[in-house]
């Protein structure tokens, strides 16, 4: 619910900087490893746009993998079941490199008196 | 349409607070950790024992965390060492702002070690950086070898794993074994005591991670200045 509300926060503060036009959507990125569950924050970021003016404002998330980075020979790769040894060399010399991100990606406004006011974003 | 980016972290207010905290915590000295566990793990009971066996003359003070009661402030409070109970209220966690303000009427520069024992939950906590320099996560054996896997986030976030109530391990079946391999797969190489603060055993190697956290804090501190 507080990760709910910054996102919310976050848009009303953004929406200072765009006179003249609505939020149809934020998006966020939600790294794997970062202990959000993508259904909890979505029911919890519905419950608490309903009683406000963002009500048909739409939430897209983006889940990110984990990925490792091998110290041995600079493979870049996604971890899968938590096996972080490297697919090139087999080293077990890994560092993580992203999958805990929990950040705002972008806001998508429309301007007001447009013909698709009203109408949610069909990205 | 226009799509803007936004490229910020979601918690960036807290980060914020966090950051400052965190510079306050280096400038003054003091080493900060993070006490992270599910209800009932036994981070209280760590502390009592940690509380016990330092020096009366140790610069410790301890933030508690909890949604209700002044229970664990009280049980802290008989060691001598400043404490202060932060009652959220609802909250499943602590957050920077909450440190911040319970820490306005403490001198920073009269403590070298701060103990935040943070609500009981394994989930949240691990979203909200508190300035702390390490996260520590407390497991009990009697909760399943595989909390690791559910719960990677404060696994891979933490510096150390305290598998605690090692005494009850003739009793119920936890492997310890694959809860080391479990946490080692969220966290290659994550350092692992095994305590039980009902018998004290164990707790002489948490004691010497301890220490050492703090000489090493120490002498990062002297470089710093230097």
């Amino acid at each position: 619910m507080g990760i709910a509300n910054s996102v919310l926060e976050a848009v009303r503060t953004e929406m200072g900087l765009h006179p003249g036009t609505y939020p149809c959507k934020v998006g966020v990125r939600i790294g794997e490893m970062a202990a959000i569950d993508q259904d909890a924050l979505r029911f919890c970021f519905e419950a608490i746009i309903q009683e406000t003016n963002l009500a048909s404002l739409e939430l897209g998330i983006e889940v990110c993998p984990r990925r490792h980075r091998c110290q041995v020979c600079g493979r870049e790769f996604v971890v899968r079941n938590y096996d972080s040894r490297c697919p090139q060399c087999t080293s077990l010399e890994t560092t993580c490199i992203s999958g805990d991100e929990l950040e705002l990606a972008y806001l998508e406004v429309e301007e007001y008196g447009s013909s698709t006011v009203g109408a949610k974003s069909t990205e | 349409m226009d799509r803007v980016p936004l490229e910020r972290k979601v918690l960036s207010e807290n980060d914020r607070i966090a950051a400052e905290l965190r510079t306050q915590f280096q400038e003054h000295g003091v080493l900060c950790l993070n006490l992270i566990s599910s209800p009932g793990s036994g981070k209280t009971s760590l502390l009592e024992r940690t509380l016990e066996a330092l020096p009366a003359r140790d610069r410790v003070a301890v933030l508690t965390g909890d949604i209700q009661t002044e229970n664990d402030a009280n049980r802290l409070k008989r060691f001598h060492f400043p404490v202060k109970q932060i009652t959220t209220g609802g909250t499943c966690h602590l957050d920077a702002r909450m440190i911040e303000r319970h820490l306005a009427d403490w001198r920073l520069e009269d403590l070298d070690l701060l103990f935040i024992e943070n609500v009981g939950n394994l989930v949240c906590p691990s979203s909200y950086d508190l300035g702390e320099a390490a996260k520590v996560v407390v497991l009990s054996v009697t909760e399943g070898e595989d909390k690791p896997l559910k719960y990677p986030s404060i696994f891979f976030k933490s510096d150390l794993l305290v598998l605690n109530k090692i005494d009850l391990l003739p009793y119920v079946p936890f492997d310890i074994a694959a809860a080391a391999e479990n946490a080692r797969k969220v966290h290659p190489g994550m350092e692992i005591v095994k305590v039980s603060c009902l018998t004290g055993n164990g707790l002489h190697e948490w004691m010497m991670w301890l220490g050492e956290r703090r000489r090493a804090h120490k002498a990062l501190l002297q470089k710093t200045a230097s």
